[in-house]
C-alpha cells in the first residue's frame, strides 16, 4: 500500500496547530509580562526592545514545548513504524491516520516527535548544569577574588588547567562508557553537588547567625532538601524514588559542570576584585562584618548583572556542547531523541535524504539564538542603569 | 618583559606536565586498558589471555614508571617474549629497541600507535600539516570578514547597519559547526550541487570544489564572536576625546575612522583572535569528521575511539601546547601593541 501524503501548506498548518498548548501559554505569559512590565524590574525592561521580546519569546517557546511535549507530539519518539522508513514530510501513517509532519528517519521514527521530545533533554540538562557550574564558580571565585594571595594562586592555576584542556578532548576522556565502571563520575558528582549545599548554608548562616529563629528553619530546609537531592543524584538512594538520574546522564552532567565552572570562576573572581575596592565594602569591613558576609551579601548582589548575562550565554553554550556530545555519540543513548544525536544520524545520510537533518538543526540553532538575543538585550538594559 | 615570558613558560611547562599526567591517568583506567587489549588481540580471547597481553606489552608496570617512560626520564624496557624468554620488541611495527633506552617525549619519541600500526610521529605530524592548511584558510577568511563587520557595525553605534550586523553576528555565534555544516551541505552540495560535501579528496589536492565547505563551516562560528568584540572595541574608541578632536578639526568621517580609530580599535580583537584557537580546535574536530578530512581532529577521534594510548597522548600534548602558546602570544602581543599596558 503506497503511503498517502498531504500537501506542503497543510503540513505548515498542522505543525502550527499541534503547538496549540505552547501558543496559549506564550500568549498568557507574554501578555501578562507586557501588561505589568513597569513592575517587573530587569525582566520587564526586556519588553522595551524588539530584540528582547524575540529572545524571551523563543526561550519561552522551547520551554513550553518541553513542558507540553507529550501533548504536542503525535507519536512516541522511539516508536518505529516500518512502512514509514525515510518517508518525506507530510506522509500519513495508515494505522492511526496521523501525519509524519516532518517525515520519517532511517529507523522509521517520526522526526517531528523526536524534535519535540529532544527539547526536554536539552532544557533539563543545560540550565541545571549551568546552575551547578554557577554555584561552584561563585563559591570558589568569591574567596579567590576577595582574599587573593595563595588561595587565588592555587585556585586560578587549577581553573587554568581545566581551561587549557580542549573541550572535545576532555569529553572524549570523561564521557566514555568505560569510565562509568570506575568511581570517578560519582566522586566528581559527590564533590560538585556539595557546593550548592555549602553555598546556601553559608549564605543563611552569615546573614541570620544572630537570629536563631530564622536561621534554624532556613538551614534545616537547605540541609534536608539538599541532602535529599544529593542522595538521589549521587548515590541514587532517594528514599522516595522521585529524584533519579541515569548513570549516563549523570556522567554528562558532571562533565559539563566540570568544563564550564572554571569559566564562571574567572568571571566571578574578576568581578570581586573590581567590586571589593568600593566604598560600601570598606564600610562593611569597618562595621566588623565577617568576610563571608561581605562576599555573599555585599559583593555578590552587586555582581549579579554580568552574572545573569553570562548565565544566559552559558546555557546556550551548554546546549551547543550537548549537541557536540550527541554528534560524536558520547554519553547519550544511541536512540535518544536529543538534537545532537539526531543531527549526527541525519548528517550521515545527507546525500539521500535531507529532511531528517533540518528540524533538529533549526531547533538547536533557534534555541541558542534566543538565549543569545536574551543575553544581549539583558546586557544592554543593565548597562543603562 | 623577558622575565615575564620566562616565568610564563615555566607555568606552561608545569601545566603541560599536570595535564599530560591527568590524560595519562584517564586513558590508563582499567576499562580502557581492557578495551585496548580486546581490540589488539584476536576475537574471543579469554580473560587470562587479555591479562597476559597487557603484562607482556608492559601495561601492568607501575603508573609512574610508565608515565616516566613516556616522558623519557625512565628507560623503556624491551618486553620478554613468553615463548623464548628472550627480550623482544614491544611493538614490531615501530622498531622498538631491544635494549633499555630512554625513548620518550624529551627524546622526541612520541611512542607507538596501536591503531594505525605505525609510530605516532609518522601519523601525527602529517595530520597536523593538513590541519595547518585548513586553519590557514579559515583564518584568511575569518579575520578580514569579522574585522570588517565589527568596524562597520561599531563605526556608528545604534545605526541601522549596526543593528543588522549585530543580529547577524549573534546568529552566527548561535550556529555551531555541526549545524552550519549540515545546512551548508544541504544548500550547496545537495540542492545547488556547486560544492563537494566531502573533503576526503583534499588530501591529494585542494580545490575550491572540495575545500570551501569545511572552511566556510569553521569560519562562520568564529566570525560572529570576533565581530562582536571588534564592534565593542570600536564603539568605545569612537567615544574618545581624540576622535572628537579629529572630527572638530575638520577631518572627514572616513579618514577619522581609518587613521585614528582603527589602529586603537584593533588591539582588543587581536587578543580575541588568539584566544579563538582553542575554540577552533573543537571546531576542527567536528568539521574534519563531518567532511572526512584527514587532519589532526580526525586523528584525535580515531585515537580516542580506539583507545590508542600513545597517539591520544600525542594529540593532547599538541592541543594543550597550542592552547597555552596562543595564550602566551596574546598576552605578550597585547603588551606589545598597547604601550599603555606594561607587563608586571
Amino acid at each position: 500500500m503506497p503511503v498517502q501524503y498531504i500537501s506542503g501548506f497543510t503540513v505548515v498548518l498542522e505543525v502550527l496547530s499541534r503547538f496549540w498548548p505552547v501558543w496559549i501559554a506564550l500568549l498568557i505569559v507574554m501578555g501578562t509580562s507586557f501588561a505589568y512590565k513597569k513592575k517587573l524590574a530587569l525582566y520587564g525592561q526586556l519588553f522595551d526592545s524588539g530584540v528582547g521580546i524575540v529572545g524571551v519569546g523563543i526561550c519561552l517557546f522551547w520551554l513550553f514545548t518541553a513542558i507540553f511535549a507529550a501533548t504536542i507530539s503525535p507519536f512516541d519518539p522511539l516508536a518505529q513504524v516500518p512502512i514509514m522508513k525515510d518517508v518525506l514530510p507530510g506522509a500519513i501513517e495508515p494505522q492511526s491516520g496521523l501525519t509524519y509532519l516532518f517525515g520519517g528517519d532511517k529507523l522509521a521514527r517520526d522526526v517531528f516527535s523526536r524534535m519535540v521530545y529532544g527539547s526536554q533533554i536539552v532544557l533539563i540538562i543545560a540550565p541545571a548544569a549551568t546552575g551547578f557550574a554557577l554555584m561552584v564558580g561563585i563559591t570558589l571565585g568569591l574567596p579567590a577574588g576577595y582574599y587573593g594571595g595563595k588561595i587565588d594562586t592555587v585556585l586560578s592555576f587549577l581553573a587554568n588547567l581545566v581551561l587549557a584542556f580542549p573541550v572535545i578532548l576532555l569529553f572524549y576522556l570523561l564521557v566514555t562508557p568505560g569510565i562509568m565502571d570506575t568511581p570517578i563520575p560519582y566522586g566528581m558528582a559527590g564533590v560538585f553537588f556539595l557546593f550548592p549545599i555549602i553555598f546556601f548554608s553559608v549564605l543563611f548562616w552569615t546573614r541570620y547567625k544572630n537570629r536563631p529563629d530564622r536561621l534554624y528553619i532556613l538551614l534545616g530546609i537547605t540541609l534536608i532538601l539538599g541532602g535529599w537531592i544529593y542522595a538521589g543524584l549521587v548515590f541514587d538512594a532517594d528514599p522516595l524514588k522521585i529524584v533519579h538520574i541515569d548513570p549516563n546522564q549523570l556522567n554528562i552532567f558532571v562533565a559539563v559542570v566540570f568544563a564550564s565552572s572554571p569559566g564562571v570562576f574567572r568571571i566571578v573572581r574578576g568581578l570581586v576584585m573590581d567590586i571589593k575596592t568600593r566604598d560600601y565594602v570598606a564600610a562593611a569591613q569597618t562595621r566588623g562584618e565577617s568576610p563571608w558576609y561581605i562576599m555573599l551579601w555585599e559583593i555578590l548582589p552587586n555582581a549579579r548583572g554580568p552574572l545573569i548575562v553570562d548565565a544566559c550565554l552559558r546555557i546556550g553554550y551548554t546546549t551547543i556542547l550537548l549537541g557536540t556530545l550527541g554528534y560524536f555519540g558520547l554519553g547519550l543513548a544511541p536512540e535518544s531523541p536529543d538534537w545532537g544525536t539526531a543531527i549526527k544520524d541525519a548528517s550521515r545520510l545527507l546525500r539521500s535524504f535531507i529532511h531528517p537533518a533540518l528540524p533538529p538543526t533549526i531547533a538547536l540553532m533557534s534555541f541558542v539564538l534566543g538565549l543569545n538575543l536574551l543575553a544581549d538585550s539583558l546586557r544592554e538594559q543593565s548597562m543603562k542603569d | 618583559m623577558l622575565s615575564f615570558v620566562i616565568r610564563r613558560l615555566g607555568t606552561m611547562a608545569l601545566t603541560m606536565l599536570c595535564l599530560t599526567m591527568v590524560v595519562f591517568f584517564l586513558i590508563n583506567l582499567e576499562p580502557n586498558l581492557k578495551k585496548l587489549a580486546i581490540s589488539q588481540t584476536e576475537m574471543h580471547t579469554s580473560a587470562e589471555q587479555l591479562e597476559s597481553w597487557l603484562v607482556n606489552h608492559g601495561y601492568r608496570q607501575n603508573f609512574f614508571v610508565r608515565y616516566g617512560q613516556w616522558l623519557g626520564v625512565v628507560p623503556k624496557q624491551p618486553v620478554t617474549d613468553p615463548a623464548t624468554g628472550k627480550p623482544a620488541q614491544r611493538f614490531s611495527f615501530c622498531n622498538d629497541p631491544l635494549v633499555p633506552t630512554f625513548a620518550g617525549v624529551f627524546e622526541g619519541d612520541f611512542g607507538c600507535s596501536t591503531k594505525f600500526k605505525a609510530t605516532v610521529a609518522s601519523k601525527l605530524f602529517p595530520a597536523l600539516g593538513a590541519t595547518g592548511i585548513l586553519m590557514f584558510w579559515v583564518l584568511a577568511v575569518m579575520v578580514p570578514i569579522s574585522l570588517l563587520i565589527g568596524i562597520l557595525a561599531g563605526m556608528r553605534e545604534g545605526s541601522r547597519t549596526d543593528r543588522v550586523l549585530s543580529v547577524a553576528s549573534i546568529a552566527s555565534t548561535a550556529t555551531p559547526e555541526y549545524v552550519s555544516g549540515v545546512i551548508f551541505t544541504v544548500i550547496f552540495a545537495s540542492w545547488l550541487g556547486w560544492l563537494n560535501g566531502s573533503a576526503a579528496s583534499a588530501s591529494q589536492g585542494i580545490t575550491f570544489y572540495n575545500f570551501t565547505l569545511p572552511v566556510m563551516t569553521l569560519a562562520i562560528y568564529g566570525i560572529g564572536y570576533i565581530a562582536r568584540m571588534t564592534r565593542a572595541s570600536m564603539v568605545e574608541v569612537m567615544t574618545q576625546q581624540y576622535i572628537r578632536t579629529a572630527r572638530l578639526k575638520g577631518l572627514s568621517f572616513g579618514s577619522v575612522v581609518v587613521k585614528h580609530a582603527l589602529r586603537n580599535a584593533l588591539i582588543a580583537p587581536f587578543t580575541v583572535i588568539m584566544l579563538q584557537f582553542p575554540w577552533l580546535l573543537t571546531g576542527v574536530v567536528i568539521v574534519e569528521v563531518m567532511f572526512r578530512y584527514q587532519g589532526f581532529g580526525y586523528t584525535l577521534v580515531e585515537a580516542a575511539g580506539n583507545n590508542d594510548i600513545d597517539l591520544l597522548l600525542g594529540c593532547s600534548l599538541v592541543s594543550v601546547f597550542i592552547v597555552l602558546i596562543t595564550q602566551l602570544i596574546s598576552d605578550v602581543g597585547y603588551a606589545f601593541l598597547n604601550p599603555r599596558i606594561r607587563v608586571q
